[in-house]
């Protein structure tokens, strides 16, 4: 292999030189190389080793298709180096070879364990004993495999921007096909994207010396005002939307039309050691010596199926390739037109290259690279004719198994795949609405048929959005049809053509062998499945294409079956002497190609959310943790000592996660009535009120405390993590119910900081002007006032249990007002000591002690509800249905533990030794010197001093109910 | 999945800018026994046709509508404010 003198074609400069290493080597190229063409310029056939045979495999597909190339980049495993550009630097390795890519240990799996390791072996092998699984499995995981992810997560990140775009008419695909569509719909006036995964549109014309002539088509189409995307495959279809995959960004295209052009996928043949490197596509090796100046090999032999590969033989050829010899599959009867390669063979004949008329290849030979291959003529199951053998010295094979239109894209939309009798192609037919296709695809791969059955879909599809007419492309429809294109329309009338296309191919055998032993016929490359495997597979039951892709796994690696679906079809076909239209095609299913989870994964739609007090929290070096949607701080390093300061002196904690709304009108009092269960109408401007949210099965939902600030206005506050859903509640009640009274979430726009403690009170004094004696700001008052120059709202609540004040400012002052507030001494504590002083006074955490099914009779707040206000409130119903009767959910208790560990959340609460209940929180309390709790328990186990058993992953915890709090119990501490 | 929905708000959004709020069932207005209620909070049409059903602009104007849409084909035949739906078809 070496760099071929300059192609007239090629995208590479000779002037930029670049460097770059592979597995530590330097290796250089030129600028517009592919690293494996650098690679192969270089004299580096094999590129990778193979999934499970650890056999050597080169270049196949040369763009971008196949998982023959599957290095790793940077770290990033899963890169096609067919398709990668190279850049100066970029450091590429092997992957699935060890200890290196030319000797792998593990190819000893092919060379002794081949007839040992058919399909389905592991499932059948390293099921029993079920307990060394574990082992089985390390050892399999690392012998199989396409790469390793880098260890450390910070190499593992990938950011990924996502786009959303809207546009009329998208196409998928760029060459001529697509380029041609893209241009009618944007000159008839509408807003078309045109993406395609190659660097620059114009497909096939680009390597087929028309490189001039697509990059003038290229310029008309953006001219036009089309938005070209390169580099960008498209990945899927999902009603609609076409996701796009271009680098670090993720466009989301939809579109009201689309327009598939998507071409079609040259095939390999089947034959013995089809694997070998220097085994390769026809148009792949062209595209290498057109494209790129690189020579696959020096002594080429051609096999094909038709036309295409006598073109690509002539283009090796001119391109200054030595080409022994072309085996043409097709015979010569007396109307085809093929005898002596029909309109071509003149031209082989003038370039001395010979021409095997009928012939195939029949087996390939060589150690790490082909070296000699057997063409033969074949019988129609593929066996050569004995006495017609003849075998050629060469390094490159070209192959070409005819083409298979890659209409993944469109099945995926809901077409159905259809063999078209005339041409013995699957076709993808009964396109749903808005969906067209142009092109190979299409069936129509012929340079002019392509050209007009894209002209047709692009003035189609932007008609049916009222752009222009597509009265104005008969002509075209009327020359396509002649050409034999148009077949995917299902009229009738192009048949003749399509009969004359059809001899263009002949559909080549299963497999083809010599019929001497050895060698693998592999089915599908990425799998490493062969004949063998698939005829094995069906002689065992797994006889339908479905039941044989999920057993033996062709298909189902990184190429999508591109290469193998067609040819295991006709493995089946002929095991099953079925015909090929009854074997059918499976749906290869998004992503279309690979693509790095990371450019899919993400938490677009939640923002991570911060405290304007959260610099603070950092400062102080806190334990910051998620909480919901927040990054909360659980502690600052001393959970216990926290919790004792609240009781001791006082502390701070940042609240501002807190759901805030402002509930304002004159219907606002009789909106909450509705909402809460409890009476909030009639609450005193300047005063407070617990309440619960509920369901209207009478569920608790959320809970917080409504604060009325004037005759008009209502201060509610939600749990941190039910804020978004709190304010969808009432806002949705506001939707059905008529009343005067306007919502205005605030959540994120105040900061909120409780101070609690027995010399809360005195820090607070020093601080503003407002009169914080208990008979000036009672338990339960809401105040406005200045606090440290900064305009707050005070709630004097106590969650804690201690005297708290809740102090509500603007959250741009928040970190002021903490400030302040740690300023006169009070100590700052997280969530954790938090939750254990809560606990001490059996307060609950929606969420946490209650579920779904939690009632307020349940959770033993009974008096919260009051059925005997007059107003009709959600939840109302459900609760008089049950009013008087023992809670069915159980009962919500305390309980101490006598001595032993503090149960797991979740752990089991017995009664008679069956399960019965749950632990839904339990902490050590520094204060009391003892483990205490919240449990549900069966309402026979719900009375003080009841024996409570627990049952925590297999030990026994003995504990006993409690059901008033821990800590002043009469709320005396709260009201002083 | 993957569709639009046009806001009364703000206009036509992708799917993901939305909160589902179900279908569009009513309230008793009277207290209902123990089987309407029951109906009332478990129970759903689930239609595979055309629904009727609730929308919120979450990740926008936070606007609560209702829409018309066919389940099977995802396919939205119009949006409004509750106030200005059209009315109810009697079923058929």
């Amino acid at each position: 292999m070496k760099r071929l003198p300059r192609q007239p074609s090629e995208r590479i400069d000779r002037s930029k030189p670049v460097t770059f290493s592979f597995d530590g080597k330097p290796v250089s190229g030129y600028e517009g190389d592919t690293i494996a063409s650098a690679l192969m310029a270089g004299g580096r056939q094999v590129l990778s080793r193979s999934f499970k045979y650890h056999r050597p495999r080169g270049e196949l597909c040369g763009c971008g298709q196949c998982a023959n190339s599957l290095v790793t980049v940077d770290g990033f495993p899963g890169v096609r180096a067919c398709g990668e550009p190279i850049r100066a630097g970029m450091r590429v390795e092997h992957q699935n070879a060890w200890p290196s890519l030319d000797f792998d240990v593990m190819r000893a799996t092919d060379r002794v364990g081949g007839p040992f390791t058919p399909v389905g072996f592991y499932y059948k092998t390293f099921i029993r004993p079920r307990r060394m699984w574990p082992v089985y499995e390390k050892v399999l995981r690392s012998a199989a495999g396409l790469g390793k992810l880098p260890k450390r997560q910070e190499d593992r990140e990938w950011v990924t921007e996502y786009r959303r775009r809207h546009c009329d008419v998208l196409v998928i695909g760029g060459g001529v096909a697509g380029l041609s569509a893209a241009l009618r719909a944007a000159e008839a006036g509408a807003d078309v994207v045109l993406v395609d995964d190659d660097v620059e549109p114009g497909g096939r014309l680009l390597v087929e010396g028309e490189r001039d002539h697509a990059r003038d088509l290229a310029r008309r189409v953006a001219d036009a005002g089309v938005e070209i995307l390169t580099r960008a495959p498209a990945l899927g279809y999902f009603d609609g939307l076409v996701p796009v995959w271009q680098g670090s960004t993720l466009h989301q295209i939809r579109a009201a039309r689309h327009v598939t052009a998507t071409g079609a996928i040259e095939q390999p043949l089947i034959f013995p050691d089809n694997d070998l490197p220097g085994v390769m596509l026809s148009g792949g090796a062209r595209r290498l010596s057109s494209l790129y100046g690189v020579a696959p090999g020096t002594s080429a032999v051609v096999a094909g199926v038709g036309d295409s590969a006598i073109a690509d033989a002539l283009a090796l050829h001119e391109a200054g390739i030595s080409v022994a010899a072309v085996a043409d599959l097709r015979l010569a009867s007396a109307d085809n037109g093929v005898a002596r390669g029909g309109p071509l063979g003149g031209r082989l004949e003038a370039a001395g290259i010979r021409y095997l008329q009928g012939m195939t290849v029949v087996r390939a030979a060589g150690k790490t690279g082909v070296t000699r291959v057997a063409l033969a003529r074949v019988s129609p199951d593929g066996v050569a004719v004995p006495g017609t053998v003849e075998d050629l010295d060469c390094d490159l094979l070209a192959v070409s198994g005819g083409w298979v239109p890659a209409s993944s894209l469109l099945l995926q939309a809901g077409a159905r795949a259809r063999l078209d009798a005339v041409t013995g192609r699957f076709l993808a037919a009964d396109l749903p609405a808005g969906v067209h296709s142009a092109g190979a695809v299409a069936g129509d791969g012929l340079r002019e048929a392509a050209e007009l059955s894209g002209t047709i879909a692009g003035a189609t599809a932007a008609a049916s959005l009222g752009f222009g007419s597509d009265a104005d492309v008969a002509d075209q429809r009327e020359r396509l049809t002649e050409l034999g294109g148009g077949a995917t329309s299902s009229d009738a009338s192009s048949a003749p053509g399509r009969a004359a296309a059809a001899t263009l191919d002949a559909p080549p055998p299963a497999y083809a062998t010599d019929g001497k032993r050895g060698g693998k016929s592999f089915v599908d490359l990425d799998e490493d499945v062969t004949v063998k495997d698939v005829e094995y597979a069906a002689a065992e039951g797994f006889d339908s294409m479905e039941l044989s892709k999920r057993y033996t796994t062709t298909t189902m690696g990184p190429s999508q079956g591109r290469f193998s679906q067609l040819a295991a079809a006709r493995v089946l076909s002929k095991v099953n002497g079925a015909p090929l239209e009854e074997i059918g095609l499976t749906t290869a299913r998004p992503p279309w190609v690979t693509v790095p989870m990371g450019a899919l994964a993400g938490r677009p739609f939640e923002a991570g959310k911060r405290s304007p007090v959260h610099r603070r929290h950092r400062e102080l070096r806190a334990t910051v943790k998620w909480a919901g949607d927040w990054r909360r701080a659980y502690d600052y390093g001393d959970p216990e000592g926290e919790a004792v300061a609240v009781q001791t002196t006082a502390g701070v904690i940042d609240v501002s996660t807190l759901g805030k709304l402002i509930v304002r009108g004159p219907d606002a009092g009789e909106l909450l009535d509705r909402l809460y269960p409890n009476r909030i109408s009639n609450l005193a401007p300047g005063r407070i009120r617990y309440g619960v949210l509920l369901s209207d099965a009478g569920r608790i939902t959320d809970d917080g405390t409504i604060g009325r600030l004037d005759e008009d206005t209502f201060y509610v506050t939600t749990t941190s993590g039910g804020a978004a859903a709190v304010e969808q509640w009432f806002s949705w009640w506001m939707a059905t119910w008529d009343l005067d009274v306007q919502l205005t979430d605030v959540t994120q726009g105040l900061a909120a900081i409780n101070l609690a403690g027995p010399q809360a009170r005195t820090m607070l004094s020093g601080l503003t002007d407002l009169d914080v004696s208990n008979e000036g700001f009672k338990y339960l008052d809401a105040k406005q006032a200045m606090v440290a120059d900064i305009q707050c709202l005070l709630l004097r609540i106590g969650f804690v249990g201690e005297v708290g004040y809740e102090i509500h400012c603007a959250a741009p002052h928040g970190e002021k007002l903490w400030d302040a507030l740690a300023g006169a001494g009070a100590r700052p504590f997280g969530l954790e000591p938090q939750r254990v002083l809560r606990l001490q006074k059996l307060h609950v955490i929606i969420g946490q002690d209650t579920d779904s099914e939690s009632t307020p009779y349940g959770a033993a707040m009974p008096w919260i509800v009051k059925l005997d206000k007059d107003q009709d409130f959600i939840g109302r119903w459900a609760l008089e249905h049950r009013d008087g009767d023992a809670p069915l959910e159980g009962a919500l208790v305390g309980f101490t533990v006598n001595g032993g560990p503090v149960p797991t959340e979740g752990a089991v609460v017995l009664d008679g030794g069956e399960p019965a209940g749950q632990v839904t929180s339990a902490r050590r309390s520094p204060k009391l010197g003892k483990t205490i709790g919240l449990a549900w328990v069966p309402n026979s186990l719900a009375k003080d001093g009841t024996p409570l058993a627990i049952s925590d992953a297999g030990q026994r915890i003995d504990a006993t109910v409690t059901t008033v709090p821990f800590y002043d119990p009469e709320g005396e501490v709260l009201r002083s | 999945m993957s569709f639009l929905l046009t806001c009364p708000n703000c206009g036509v959004r992708e799917v993901a800018d939305f909160g589902f709020g179900g279908e569009v069932s009513t309230r008793p207005s009277e207290r209902p026994g123990p089987r309407e209620l029951n109906e009332y909070n478990y129970f759903r049409r689930n239609v595979a046709g055309v629904q009727r059903e609730w929308w919120v602009h979450r990740s926008g104007c936070k606007t609560w509508f209702v829409a018309e849409r066919d389940t099977r084909t995802n396919e939205v035949l119009w949006t409004a404010l509750p106030e200005l739906a059209p009315p109810v078809a009697a079923p058929s």
